[in-house]
């Protein structure tokens, strides 16, 4: 029967199902109040930056702050243009998905700060390792829309060939390399690819995103202390969006005060950001690419934002977490945030924002039609039966030639 | 009795073991308050409290090695392993050290935990979500091995699972959670609410570990499956109209060689599955027990029906699958030899 008290410590949430949301525990230091050191700062010296917050805008919008990276309008409206394309597709893909037409889908709502700023702040060159919830890098690097949904919907022209469930993309001409259904995997991965760059006497640096949830995995570890013993020139980041499926950031944080301290331990740089704050995430992303790329090593950044969807479409969050939560959650919008500082900046106004978005709605379904006329999964084409068996290996064996055969394409 | 799909009857056989056994836990990701992905533990937190039912971090060597420092200690932890593809980073914890305790303390300290996990592919998992690992735990000295197809077997298994002085590496076979399955990809889904199996018993009942079942007699070729593929090895042999035995394994390690072999020197003709991959897979391992103990009585050559030696595609799943129609083909290449 159950005890009245547990008998060891297990953490619970604020609030669930049937709660009144509750942030009022979330410590925010204001926007602009973090400092900015130096690029070459030893990392023990960003404690007061791993357990804080570096927000760039303010409650009235307005850019403050050392952090602030002083971009041109005509940036800031490429962002703005990026996060609302990224949320336009998410919209009409999980609208598409409910229809039949993929087999899952994963949506980034109310995070598309961090990768759309996260990517632009990048080189291009800069080989990403992401997790299945940056999609807006993508866009941010210029990658076609009917691409990628003919791989969401596993047609013919999907460039997976069909082997991937969807939005886990590659994209190697973009630098962009493939995404791991399995958590944790590629973090370390990226390490090994950041020392390699330098062994190729190279400018090229390497990035990786994972949960806050995934943060839990040995290969979270494995990842800080390869890229602490090794100088490894490489942004380690983590996407707090306070939820891993059901389970709140408290599973995985346990007592430590932020997810971005777990990286002080390996004496990495480690910086805690305002997410939904495109400025912030850009900022930081560029001193971290800085260092990296004069060779004072990698950087631990802890994005804090929420998952303001579902996990994906096999989840529905009524089960383990209140009504309203996400419009609860004290760092707002990323899209809304950024639109009202370039409206404050005279650099933007509703009725641009209204026609924007329209133009991004259409071209998001004008695309799928293309898209579509490539096959879907349930009527394809699909890529070739017989192309199962390649890549398997770089020549297939009498084993692969055999099975071929057995299946009769 | 009541009616049960897969979900609910292993729900039940938590339930019914927490309680009767204040040292049952039950832990994974996912699996404490909203009672895992695929509802499995539900209810169990609201029910026997946190300490007994929780939500675990993500780290799969964790799990293990916490549900072997748990068993030492003398609890019966039962830990879920989300997905069956996520069970690798606790690999180590269980080849190393959770199948070898007993033997590496003289039997000082054992830690008779249980692993469940989710396995199989048809619903268009992918890669990360279809596997059936099966074959490398059975390889494993010390770890026990069980993969029921139906719910009356699954709660009785998990039950014995639980009970059991041993560790058990638990597989459930996701695309029969929900319903039976014969192989077909499209069509109605099926419900276990008119399936003989479909009926469990509310309260507390094991089924033996290592003891296999004559699902369908016959006696022209015998079928040994487990799992998903146990319904579609049926389902084929009535549909090709062909007098198959069909063994359901329900343990792996150990295997019941005896109802097999029984069986084939029956019936003179055999076919080993399974849905992985098929070099090294366990039907391999049973073609060579098989041969060892039936040659004489063996008129063909034993075939296996197997996935192929590739990842698990997402958009071919059904042509990677071994469906019905492979079956069939085998059954008519050990009758024609
Ligand atoms: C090794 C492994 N274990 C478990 C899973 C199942 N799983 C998929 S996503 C997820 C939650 C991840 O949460 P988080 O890391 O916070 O990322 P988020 O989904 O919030 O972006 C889990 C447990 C998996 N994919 N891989
Ligand atoms: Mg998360």
């Amino acid at each position: 029967m159950a005890q009245d008290a547990p008998r060891f410590h297990v953490p619970a949430p604020h609030a669930r199902p049937g709660d009144t949301p509750d942030f009022s525990h979330i410590e925010i230091q204001p926007a602009g109040e973090a400092k900015r050191p130096d690029v070459d700062v030893p990392g023990m010296e960003t404690r007061d930056l791993a357990l804080g917050l570096i927000g760039v805008l303010d409650h009235n919008h307005q850019a403050v702050g050392e952090w602030d990276p002083k971009l041109d309008a005509e940036v800031l409206r490429e962002g703005l243009k990026h996060m609302m394309l990224t949320r336009a597709y998410d919209d009409r893909m999980l609208k598409l998905q409910r229809q039949g037409k993929m087999s899952f889908y994963m949506k980034s709502t109310g995070e598309e700060a961090i990768a759309v700023a996260g990517a632009m702040a990048l080189d291009k060159g800069d080989m990403v390792f992401p997790s299945y919830r940056q999609q807006g890098m993508l866009f941010a690097r210029g990658r076609d829309i009917v691409d990628m949904m003919c791989h969401c919907i596993s047609n013919s022209r999907d460039n997976l060939k069909g082997r991937q469930l969807p939005v886990h993309y590659t994209w190697a001409e973009g630098n962009f390399f493939s995404i791991s259904g399995n958590l944790a995997t590629q973090f370390p991965q990226a390490v090994g690819y950041a020392m390699a760059c330098r062994y190729r006497g190279e400018d090229q640096i390497a990035a990786s995103w994972i949960g806050e949830g995934s943060t839990a995995e040995g290969d979270f570890h494995g990842a800080l202390v390869l890229a602490s013993t090794y100088k490894a020139p490489v942004l380690l980041n983590v996407v707090n969006n306070q939820w891993a499926i059901s389970t709140f950031q408290g599973i995985a944080a346990g007592d430590a005060p932020t997810f971005a301290a777990k990286g002080l331990g390996y004496g990495l740089a480690s910086l805690r950001i305002d997410g939904n704050d495109f400025l912030a995430v850009y900022a930081a992303t560029q001193w971290a690419a800085e260092r990296a790329r004069k060779g004072h090593g990698a950087t631990v950044i802890e994005s804090f934002t929420y998952r303001a969807d579902a996990h994906s479409t096999s989840d529905d969050p009524s089960g383990y977490r209140p009504k309203g939560e996400g419009e609860a959650w004290p760092l707002g919008d990323p899209i809304a945030r950024l639109k009202n500082h370039l409206i404050g900046l005279g650099e933007w106004d509703e009725e641009r924002h209204v026609a924007l978005e329209k133009e991004l709605n259409e071209l998001v379904i004008k695309s799928y039609k293309e898209a579509e006329s490539h096959g879907t999964l349930h009527d394809g084409p699909l890529s070739p039966v017989e192309s199962i068996f390649e890549d398997v290996y770089a020549e297939q064996d009498w084993r692969l030639r055999r099975q071929r055969q057995d299946l009769g394409v | 009795m009541a009616k049960m799909n897969m979900i609910q009857s292993l729900n039940s056989a938590l339930d019914v073991m927490m309680e009767r056994d204040p040292d049952v836990v039950s832990f994974g990701e996912d699996a404490g308050y909203f009672g895992g992905v695929f509802r499995v533990t539900a209810n169990l937190q609201k029910k026997y409290g946190l300490d007994r039912s929780f939500d675990a971090p993500i780290n799969e060597a964790a799990i293990v090695a916490m549900a072997i420092g748990m068993a030492a200690k003398g609890l019966k932890p039962v830990a879920e392993i989300q997905f069956a593809d996520y069970i690798f980073p606790g690999l180590d914890q269980i080849v190393s050290e959770l199948s070898r305790i007993r033997y590496r303390t003289a039997g000082q300290f054992t830690v008779p935990a249980v692993i469940r996990t989710p396995c199989g592919g048809g619903i268009r998992g992918g890669q990360t979500h279809s596997m059936s690992p099966e074959a490398f735990f059975t390889h494993i000295p010390g770890v026990q091995v069980v993969m029921p197809s139906n719910p009356y077997d699954a709660k009785g298994l998990l039950i014995a699972a639980i009970e059991s002085p041993d560790p058990v590496i638990f597989f459930e076979p996701k695309r029969l959670y929900n319903g039976p399955f014969e192989g077909h990809s499209g069509g109605a889904l099926a419900s276990w609410g008119n399936h003989p199996k479909g009926e469990v018993p509310e309260g507390h009942y094991s089924l033996p570990i290592g003891k296999a079942e004559v699902v369908r007699e016959g006696k022209d070729v015998t079928i040994v499956a487990y799992g998903t593929l146990v319904l579609v090895a049926q389902a084929a042999a009535e549909r090709a109209g062909i007098d198959a035995e069909v063994i359901d394994l329900k343990t792996l390690a150990p295997y019941d060689i005896e109802t097999i072999a029984r069986s084939v020197k029956k019936t003179g003709r055999c076919i080993v599955s399974q849905e992985a991959p098929r070099t090294s897979g366990f039907a391999a391992e049973l073609a060579a027990q098989i041969q060892e103990e039936c040659f004489y009585a063996l008129e063909a050559p034993i075939q296996r029906v197997t996935g192929w030696d590739t990842p698990y595609p997402h958009a071919h799943e059904w042509s990677y699958f071994p469906g019905p129609e492979r079956f069939i083909n085998a059954m008519n290449a050990v009758l024609e030899a």
